[in-house]
């Protein structure tokens, strides 16, 4: 994965190859006697890509070709063919948006939003069985009860959480797998940020790992938002946005999350 | 898309519930002292008249008509009642509308303040006599001619305008030569040629009668956003009306449409040019999107005024003697007068009518903005506003005076359309009925009547005096883009997506 532009730095800071002119325009030069030579030898499936590719690019430079030939043909402009858009001059400098268009899209629009309560970036995730999720803790003097559950997953549990007794506590979650913070992407701001998760508010697997707050991969968090400055509609400012696991947290350690936009 | 009235509000159905005024006039009403003044001359009638203080709008009307020795041909009039402030218009009888409210005591002397109506009445609009095809494209402006409401011009998105015959509703002429879009019409207020403006930033001078283009006039770098011609009574003899331009790169131009030559170019808008209007006193008022309304001598060009005021766009502007300056020479008969001479004294004579108050001539202006908001002002005067007219909660698109100047409608892309006083810019009414942002209005010459055009495909007639709407006129496919209302009172036409003319009679 590129870590950064440093090719680019590289080239900025010592200039490229003095040769690298020359032999960019032999390697150009070269070229054709490199297609013939493939389309020549090329066998099997990489011949079959091969020629479909060039089929393509023949195809495109005919017609490119050809519109050039017919654009010289034509005469002087003639009058402008009605694309049924006229306007009249007080609605020509305002951003119009087509009716047809803006009907058709508000129904959709309509569409999506009826079925966007349950539509999600994640929609499928795999399964995971009670084996996986719990850990049996045996204890007893001997060893011989087994009704205590540790979950090996990453939970969020809530502020000023206290354990129960060990004696009551059927179901531990490891402080150590705790998480509080999670990084949240902004889709169509395209940005990111470590955003404190205020609740677990589902859980695809059960709602009894909801109910524990087990964060596994698609799970929707309830993350703080108020730093994102984001506005309702109607002017005030939202704090508390949904979001939705993106990673398996226990297996990188941290939790990534997609707002809910 | 035929309107519903909304269902009434808790206030409206608790207000329907009270018990009604009746208006019962006392008997024992005593007799009261008024004066009549007339309005535009400011000179009173008759001396001071002891009248019943019951006396009704009629009896008033022909006790006037007496004084003035008119009674054998009387002439209609609106009375008003001159308080300290401003004018109360009086509706019905006396009692009713001056001392019931307890503006004045019966001890008081008055002065009614007296203005003659229109001398006919225009039928309201009720349904579609015709629907015209054959532009091939969406219809962008149309106009009536000044003395007829059989011509018709319509401009159109497939660069041509026509010229319609609305007694066989057919085509007249196709006026070819455009390249692009003609955006807009005008009838010279002679009515013998046309001026278009388009998109392919030229205008052509066509000749009414016979299609054919007269000239080009080319300069402008854009598109022409708005035409004006000349008023007449201030075309030089043996001179044809010149004719004045907006265009969208912010320049307005004069032009000679005798020799077809540009004779002056005011650049001083520092952004397209919405609206300009050649007004009657000679000047040139005109609006632009650098949010400012310029004040033009037509004679030199020079920038009298520049109106600042509005915080965005200007959109529109009207001035109180629109509907004059499109009639010219006319009348509602539509006569045509003999010679020059005489056309010029007719002209001058029916601008006077309208814009003479209290013995002075002043042309008001009044403008829209994408600021929500609409300025009164009188250029000649002050470059400060008369009044500040809010309440549109969207752009306001078009305003017009109503053609006796008394009254301003403005329509909005907020579904509404607003009843405004035109002399000094007070709030009247609201006309809600319309789904959709209106986007012109247009006045009846006798001023009872308005018609408007909307995105909601409907045109819709109101009853200014009782504020209601008179008639829906469902019909057009698309949106409307223009309506015209003749000026003989016979038609209104309307044009718009669906590439249809339609013309609507009573």
């Amino acid at each position: 994965m590129p870590q950064n532009d440093y090719i680019e730095q590289h080239i900025k800071r010592h200039g490229r190859r003095l040769d690298y002119d020359e032999k960019k325009r032999k390697k150009q030069a070269r070229e054709s006697h490199k297609i013939s030579k493939d389309a020549q030898s090329l066998k099997g499936w990489k011949g079959k890509q091969f020629a479909k590719k060039r089929y393509a690019e023949k195809v495109a430079m005919k017609k490119k070709i050809k519109a050039h030939e017919e654009s010289k043909l034509q005469g002087p402009s003639k009058p402008k063919e009605d694309d049924g858009e006229a306007l009249p001059t007080y609605l020509l400098d305002r951003q119009q948006q087509n009716t047809a268009k803006a009907i058709s899209s508000s129904i959709k629009q309509k569409r999506m939003e009826k079925a966007d309560k349950f539509s999600v970036p994640l929609p499928k995730v795999r399964g995971i069985s009670e084996e996986e999720m719990f850990k049996v803790i045996k204890t007893g003097k001997s060893k011989s009860k087994s009704w205590k559950r540790m979950i090996t997953k990453h939970t969020f549990v809530g502020e000023g959480f206290t354990r129960r007794p060990v004696k009551m506590e059927r179901i531990i979650r490891p402080s150590a797998l705790r998480q509080k913070k999670a990084n949240v992407v902004h889709p169509e701001l395209g940005v990111t940020v470590l955003l404190p998760i205020l609740s677990v508010k589902k859980n695809p697997q059960s709602p009894m790992y909801t109910q524990m707050g087990v964060l596994t991969k698609g799970t929707i968090i309830e993350v703080n938002v108020s730093e994102l400055g984001l506005v309702t509609a109607g002017g005030k400012v939202v704090w508390g946005k949904y979001a939705q696991i993106t990673n398996e947290p226990d297996r990188d350690g941290v939790v990534n999350a997609v707002l809910l936009v | 898309m035929s309107t519903l009235v909304p269902p009434q509000s808790k206030r409206q159905k608790r207000d329907a519930q009270q018990p009604r005024e009746v208006d019962i006039i006392p008997s024992d009403l005593p007799n009261v002292l008024v004066k009549f003044q007339a309005s535009d001359t400011g000179e009173s009638v008759g001396g001071s008249i002891r009248v019943p203080g019951a006396i009704t709008e009629k009896q008033l009307e022909e006790l006037l008509n007496e004084l003035n020795g008119t009674a054998d041909d009387p002439i209609p009039y609106t009375f008003s009642l001159e308080t300290e402030k401003d004018l109360v218009d009086i509706k019905d009888n006396l009692y009713a509308s001056v001392l019931k409210p307890g503006l004045k005591t019966t001890e008081d002397f008055l002065t009614l303040v007296y203005t003659p109506r229109a001398v006919f009445k225009v039928k309201p609009v009720t349904r579609a006599s015709a629907t015209i095809t054959g532009h091939g494209s969406t219809i962008l402006a149309a106009q009536f001619a000044p003395n007829t409401s059989d011509k018709l011009v319509t401009g159109a998105g497939d660069s041509t305008a026509r010229i319609w015959d609305t007694n066989t509703q057919t085509i007249q002429k196709t006026l070819n030569g455009h390249s692009n879009w003609v955006l807009c019409v005008q009838w010279s207020p002679r009515g013998d040629v046309i001026a278009t403006g388009s998109m392919d930033s030229n205008i052509k001078i066509w000749d009414a009668k016979t299609g054919d283009c007269l000239g080009t006039l080319s300069g402008h770098g854009k598109w022409i956003s708005y035409l004006s011609w000349e008023p007449i009574h201030l075309v030089e003899k043996g001179h044809k009306p010149r004719l004045v331009s907006g265009s969208k790169d912010g320049s307005i131009k004069i032009w000679d449409t005798g020799s077809m030559r540009c004779l002056m170019t005011m650049s001083g808008h520092s952004s397209a040019v919405s609206c300009v209007k050649w007004g009657g006193l000679g000047l040139i008022y005109s609006a632009s999107h650098d949010k400012t309304i310029r004040v033009w001598d037509s004679k030199d060009g020079k920038c009298l005024q520049i109106l600042k005021s509005h915080a965005h766009w200007v959109n529109h502007l009207a001035l109180s003697t629109d509907h004059v300056l499109r009639l010219g020479a006319f009348d509602y008969k539509g006569e045509t007068p003999k010679n020059e001479e005489e056309e010029k004294e007719r002209a001058l004579k029916n601008f006077e009518k309208v814009s003479k108050i209290g013995g002075k001539l002043t042309e008001r202006l009044v403008t829209a903005s994408d600021d929500f908001t609409m300025f009164l002002w009188e250029p000649s005067k002050s470059n400060k506003p008369l009044c500040r007219m809010t309440g549109h909660q969207k752009l306001v698109n078009h305003v017009s005076f109503s053609p006796d100047g008394r009254y301003v409608t403005s329509a909005s892309f907020d579904n509404s359309i607003k009843l405004w006083d035109g002399r000094d810019g007070k709030f009247i009414s609201t006309f809600r009925g319309h789904v959709a942002p209106v986007y012109q209005t247009s006045w009846s010459s006798d001023c009872r009547l308005l018609v408007s055009c909307s995105k909601d495909t409907t045109l819709k007639v109101w009853d200014v005096k009782t504020r209601k709407l008179m008639s829906d006129l469902p019909g057009h496919l698309d949106e409307i883009y223009t309506v015209d209302w003749s000026v003989d009172g016979k038609r209104v036409a309307s044009g718009g997506k669906d590439k249809s003319v339609r013309i609507w009679t009573h």
